[in-house]
């Protein structure tokens, strides 16, 4: 007993305990349910077994595979775009000295938002009618109000732009910290021996800064589905399913369809989706930790 | 003039370029919320503001005598109770939890440390709308479904691993010799951390604190499907209620928008500091 209470595991009980009520069992209850032909409407179906049903339907369903192409398309762009700009942010606030820290400041505004606000604000500024842009363009004598919402491809541009403004600035942060941090003697001496500022760049930056990407990236990954939200506030999924994500696409299929069996063999193929990303991320973070030979 | 004060002028024009795409959308809500209905409407734009209001802030707050547009107003004061309810209870939980296990993790040794710690953080990375669907099902079953008890427990494991995340970086930057002498004194590992580590991470546990804060005060997903009525609705689920299907109240949201965000700015302002370093040590030197 005493022995326990000095470990380790008297402490993490209490987090099993949450985890396992909220995340564990109902995991359990959706790997369940992806088995049955559960509607909200009919409760009893809940204990009707049909084996892989589901899931068969899932493979020959075209639009949710064009929903899952989507997201997946999607994030690559967006993650790899907030990495670049993040990036390109850092190395620029990293150059001033003047205000340094009211820059840095400014720079997590974005951080502050909830996902549904970078929806809203998104929304009312690409709204065809009475949007910030549109009565900008129409200043410069754009007459046509352009259908930012509405054209299924502005729209995919649209949700892209809410979403990077959203997000670029974790990146943005971490890699400035990691910037901060870097020791100044290897660049001194590199400037000595004659590489140029790409060279240097190339050669002892990024390499350092590898490990921050890493765990911004990570970070990022743990919370890409805040794109429900933003798209959900945006656009719904429309025009015509057209900016669909997978996590609207579950939404609607279990709460407004009210197939929850349905909905829960999406919502476990999203769930890989998700995890896939983390740990890939994660996965790198420690090689790069490796190879640096930080602790 | 010389080339670096051209190219301190080509750095100083990026920035503030990029201020402004930071900012405006942001002012631009906030403006909207004080204009008149005909203001936002008008074509060709008014860019300059010719009267402020706080009509819609009355409405929200007071109730009005009617919404524009002749809808009923939003009950936005039981929504605004319902999120600092929500909000405060599960992260002081949360907190309290997620100390207990950072500090495990930052001082014990153990088998498979690493592998729970990622088991941890990977319950994090479920999307929220896919816990949602069998949490739903579950609370119907027992019946906490709309309830302020049923979204705070979700709210708590959904900040517990963040907040192990953190704590364990602050903790791992209090040398461990603080301890050990305690412990050689008779302390117990509880005591040892209670009168030693505690006290001298306060201040990264409060930010550990307000981050959780955030996020709860922030989330969507999940309350949007598991809140059904005035009785758990957060604020953040409540904007929707300024939408239908082919109208919006866009200076109504506006307003509800400011609402949320100034608690969100003023907290983030405070931690800004401690969050960038927590994240940074609990992952590099993990």
């Amino acid at each position: 007993m005493k022995k326990f209470l000095n470990g380790p595991w008297v402490l993490i009980l209490p987090t099993i305990i949450v985890l396992t009520c909220v995340v564990f069992l109902p995991l359990l209850i959706s790997l369940w349910t992806s088995f049955t032909p559960f509607k909200l409407t009919k409760p009893d179906t809940l204990y009707r077994f049909i084996g892989f049903r589901n899931y068969e339907r899932l493979i020959g369903d075209y639009d949710f595979w064009v929903a899952f192409g989507r997201t997946v398309l999607f994030l690559t762009i967006a993650l790899n775009l907030e990495l670049v700009f993040g990036l390109g942010i850092a190395l620029l606030i990293n150059k001033i000295t003047y205000a340094q820290k009211t820059l840095r400041t400014l720079m997590m505004f974005p951080m502050m938002f909830s996902p549904i606000l970078v929806g809203f604000q998104w929304k009312y500024i690409f709204n065809d009618n009475i949007g910030l842009l549109n009565n900008f363009l129409r200043e410069f004598g754009v007459i046509n109000p352009i259908p930012w919402l509405v054209d299924a491809t502005l729209a995919n541009f649209s949700i892209m732009a809410a979403e990077i403004w959203s997000s670029t600035s974790v990146f943005a942060i971490l890699l400035l910290a990691g910037l901060m941090g870097i020791p100044k003697d290897p660049i001194e001496a590199a400037k000595v021996d004659g590489c140029n500022s790409w060279q240097v760049f190339k050669n002892i930056t990024l390499p350092f800064l590898m490990p921050f990407i890493f765990i911004a990236m990570t970070i990022r990954s743990l919370d890409v589905a805040r794109a429900y939200d933003i798209v959900q506030m945006m656009t719904g999924g429309g025009p015509a399913k057209r900016t669909e994500l997978l996590w609207t696409l579950i939404s609607r299929t279990g709460y407004v369809d009210a197939k929850m069996g349905m909905a829960n063999a999406m919502s476990y193929i999203s769930i890989f989706l998700s995890i896939a990303f983390t740990f890939f991320f994660f996965y790198k973070l420690m090689e790069a930790r490796k190879i640096l030979s930080y602790d | 003039m010389t080339k670096k004060q051209i190219n301190n002028i080509l750095i100083w024009v990026c920035a503030i370029f990029l201020i402004l795409l930071i900012m405006t959308p942001g002012l631009w809500v906030v403006l909207t919320a004080f204009r008149p209905q005909v203001d936002i409407m008008a074509k060709p734009a008014v860019w300059i503001p010719r009267n402020l209001s706080f009509n819609q802030f009355e409405t929200m707050l007071f109730g009005g005598s009617e919404g524009s547009m002749g809808r009923s107003p939003v009950p936005v004061l039981s929504y605004l109770r319902n999120s600092l309810i929500i909000s405060i209870v599960s992260t002081s939980i949360a907190v309290f939890i997620g100390t207990l296990g950072g500090y495990a993790f930052a001082r014990h040794e153990f088998k498979g440390k690493n592998s729970y710690f990622f088991l941890i953080m990977l319950t994090r990375a479920i999307p929220g709308i896919s816990l949602s669907l069998p949490i739903f099902i579950l609370f119907s079953k027992i019946g906490i479904i709309d309830t302020h008890f049923g979204i705070i427990i979700v709210f708590v494991a959904l900040n517990v691993p963040f907040t192990i995340w953190l704590t364990d970086g602050f903790f791992r930057q209090i040398p461990r010799a603080m301890s050990e002498v305690a412990m050689t004194d008779g302390c117990t590992r509880l005591q040892a951390f209670w009168h030693i580590e505690l006290p001298l991470s306060k201040s990264g546990i409060a930010s550990a604190g307000i981050f959780a804060f955030l996020i709860s005060w922030n989330e969507f997903a999940l309350v949007s499907n598991l809140a059904r009525s005035t009785d758990s609705k957060t604020l953040t689920v409540g904007l929707m209620d300024f939408t239908s299907q082919f109208t919006i109240n866009w200076p109504g949201m506006c307003a509800l928008a400011v609402f949320i965000i100034i608690p969100a700015l003023i907290l983030t302002f405070m931690v800004q500091k401690h969050l960038v370093s927590g994240l940074t040590f609990g992952g590099v030197k993990g």
